[in-house]
């Protein structure tokens, strides 16, 4: 029977892991992700869990050994936050070039320099073009059930899936969490098979060096070039939305919890001001909706849950009717706007939607952002959109920028 | 011991026509350490002169399965093969771990002190050539004083060879062994051994490499032999500990007389700008580190 616990986001994410039954851990401890690394070290050494739990020297070998551990047909798991995540990014393009269905949580926290340990998303945000999926979870039982579907839908379309949630905010915040059941979760969650074999029996090189053009094999047989091969990752990671979608729909009627496929809506069905964000800032966002709301704007939450592959059907489909467009984010593009809000923009061109779209960077480095300061500053939007200011803009909320 | 080349492994897993260059060290070496590793083994390689050895996609030269890593992390994939195989009950698949000196030495050092520290059940080789061959040789921490490279191309690089070995001897090993293509009944026999051993086994390997140190591709296993009759390089193993001399090494330790290093520096061109007094250091250190090791070994 699945019971419920009252537990941070880092045990939310553990739990999972132990549900899942993977093969081969590996992770180096970093703020905020450590007591996530120590739980499962806790699950191993009580014989809860039954992997192989590698205590690496650092990051980029955690990574390292998932991916080797993964190409030999083993169930991987990690998790880091901030630099170490920065560390990884070799082996981020590697896993996901190698097609490798490992999944990692994201502690998101704002790297250095300066040190902050506390939270934004800059740190999974600068990871978007290695070819994972990214989802970002808004509380600690969407982190259960994501790491949970992570797992399918990496294994189902080959891969890597990086499940992000806000360090501290999170992580280190205890809420009420439904545990599923296991033998539920196994239904749920069929094994791992490798899409290569790797065994004396069967020698190969993987991964070996490709040529820019395609060539032909011992046989005759036109093999891929490092274009196409890189070419069909493009390919997969686009059609795994459907996969993500379906995914989260079995989920549903399995577990009962719907958490939107690749994004949520709050209070959107009769809005024509969008407030847009990802993670735990659009949770805050739909307080500051139902303030808004209260004083007569038709405000609504467009959450993003998946940002790679980017859901552009569902934000073109969402932002239809939208009068303005004000997106809160905690991760820059430095040298243009809010991270966020550059591939929403370039998602929207050419749909038709030309509402202005106001863009906050907001609580970096974990400055804390309230639903009150959300709320004024759509009402500033809002005042300066209706003043006929349509421009795009950027605003630091909250920061002296004087 | 193998006394007799007619009793190692005579089954080939490194085909003919690979991209090795002429007069290989590597390719040589790594002929001897697969026919003593034999099939179930797996190897962990990282971009390097070994990976273009392996050949270009989609063929291959060696028929033992591989997988390809990034720079820095060659003795990390081997820990995540080890790891595989045992969460997945394979056992009796050995796992190598085979980089070149800048893999080993520079870039590579600290995911194999890790792994080595975790006491990993592979077998970490180091093809060491003494500079960034694959690249076209730059100086790395296992170059010698004294050598050209193409980052030290005027004034030789005047830093000392990292005593590598010594840095893998202090994560108290147990198996760590010299070899060197040139004497590979030595060499298949350490491997055999080494293939026997559990936990984290460390195995240097004196590359000569014709392109990068200046020599004709027909003299490698000269260049080769000349590195241990000089003393520069000294075949020996330790095994819990103790420290024993092997082959060559052994025999000029009991009563040969080791030759002067100008026999082996006068033959490649890599030396050519090298000083007298280099020259005299390159002899008075290789003098110390014969006597300390040959003081270690119980004759």
């Amino acid at each position: 029977m699945s019971h419920c616990e009252l537990i941070t986001g880092n045990e939310a994410a553990a739990y999972a892991v132990k549900l899942v039954k993977p093969h081969v851990i590996a992770a180096y401890p970093i703020t905020p992700q450590t007591s996530l690394s120590e739980k499962i070290s806790l699950y191993i050494e009580s014989g809860e869990i039954k992997a192989e739990y590698v205590t690496v020297e650092s990051e980029h070998s955690a990574m390292t050994v998932l991916i080797s551990a993964s190409t030999m047909g083993a169930r991987t798991f990690t998790a880091t936050s901030a630099n170490g995540l920065l560390y990884m990014h070799e082996q981020l393009h590697w896993a996901a070039g190698s097609r490798l269905p490992i999944v990692m949580c994201c502690v998101n926290r704002g790297v250095g320099a300066p040190w902050s340990i506390f939270n934004d998303q800059q740190d999974s945000f600068s990871q978007r073009d290695a070819g994972w999926i990214q989802m970002y979870c808004r509380n600690n039982q969407e982190i259960i059930d994501t790491v949970i579907q992570a797992y399918r839908i990496a294994e189902e379309v080959y891969i890597p899936v990086m499940v992000c949630y806000d360090g501290f905010i999170l992580s280190h915040t205890m809420m009420p969490v439904e545990i599923p059941e296991e033998s539920l979760v196994q239904e749920f969650l069929p094994p791992y098979t490798p899409h290569t074999e790797i065994s004396p029996e069967s020698p190969k090189t993987v991964n070996p060096v490709f040529f820019p053009w395609r060539r032909e094999n011992h046989e005759g047989v036109l093999c891929d070039g490092y274009m196409e091969k890189r070419y069909k990752l493009q390919d997969a990671l686009l059609h795994s939305a459907d996969i993500i979608r379906r995914t989260n729909r079995d989920f549903a009627a399995m577990f009962g919890r719907d958490w939107g496929g690749m994004t949520w809506e709050y209070r959107t069905d009769d809005a024509d001001i969008f407030i847009v964000g990802m993670g735990s800032l659009a949770m805050e966002a739909t307080v500051a909706a139902d303030e808004l709301r209260r004083g007569g704007i038709r405000a609504g939450v467009l959450g993003i849950r998946v940002f790679r592959p980017f859901p552009c059907r569902e934000v073109a489909d969402a932002l239809r009717g939208a009068r303005a467009i004000i997106v809160f984010e905690k991760c820059v593009s430095y040298g243009q706007t809010g991270g966020f809000s550059t591939d929403l923009k370039a998602a929207l061109y050419g749909t038709g939607i030309t509402a202005p779209l106001h863009n906050y960077v907001a609580g970096l480095g974990g400055r804390d952002v309230k639903a009150r300061e959300l709320t004024e500053a759509v009402e500033g939007s809002l005042t300066a959109i209706d003043g006929g200011d349509g421009e795009h803009k950027t605003v630091w909320l909250n920061c002296f920028t004087g | 011991m193998h006394d007799n080349i007619f009793k190692i492994n005579d089954k080939e897993f490194l085909l003919p026509g690979n991209r090795s260059c002429q007069g290989c060290g590597l390719s040589l070496a790594y002929r001897f350490i697969l026919k003593a590793l034999r099939e179930n083994t797996i190897v962990a390689i990282p971009p390097s002169c070994l990976c273009v050895l392996h050949g270009l996609y989609p063929t291959a030269s060696v028929i033992i399965p591989a997988i390809n890593c990034t720079f820095a992390g060659n003795a990390a994939s081997a820990s995540g093969i080890v790891a595989a195989l045992k969460a997945l009950d394979k056992p009796d698949i050995t796992v190598l771990a085979l980089s070149g000196d800048g893999g080993t030495y520079d870039i590579g050092i600290q995911s194999l002190s890790g792994a080595a520290e975790r006491n990993t059940d592979f077998i970490f080789a180091c093809y060491d050539n003494e500079a960034y061959m694959n690249t076209g040789t730059q100086r790395s921490g296992a170059t010698p004083m004294g050598a050209i490279t193409t980052t030290t191309p005027l004034l030789t690089k005047r830093e000392k060879k990292k005593d590598f070995i010594k840095i893998m001897e202090a994560h108290d090993l147990p198996y760590l062994a010299t070899v060197s293509p040139s004497y590979p009944m030595d060499l298949y026999e350490k491997f055999v051994k080494a293939k026997r051993i559990k936990g984290t086994r460390y195995m240097h390997i004196d590359t000569p490499c014709p392109p990068g140190w200046g020599y004709a591709a027909k003299d490698t296993i000269k260049i080769g032999k000349l590195a241990i009759e000089t003393g520069i390089s000294i075949l020996f193993e330790i095994e819990k500990g103790k420290l024993r001399l092997t082959g060559r090494s052994e025999t000029i330790a009991k009563k040969g007389k080791k030759l002067p290093v100008v026999h082996y520096v006068e033959r490649q061109t890599r030396f050519k700008k090298m000083s007298m007094e280099q020259l005299s250091q390159l002899q008075s250190s290789v003098d110390d580190r014969w006597n300390e090791y040959v003081g270690r070994a119980e004759l």
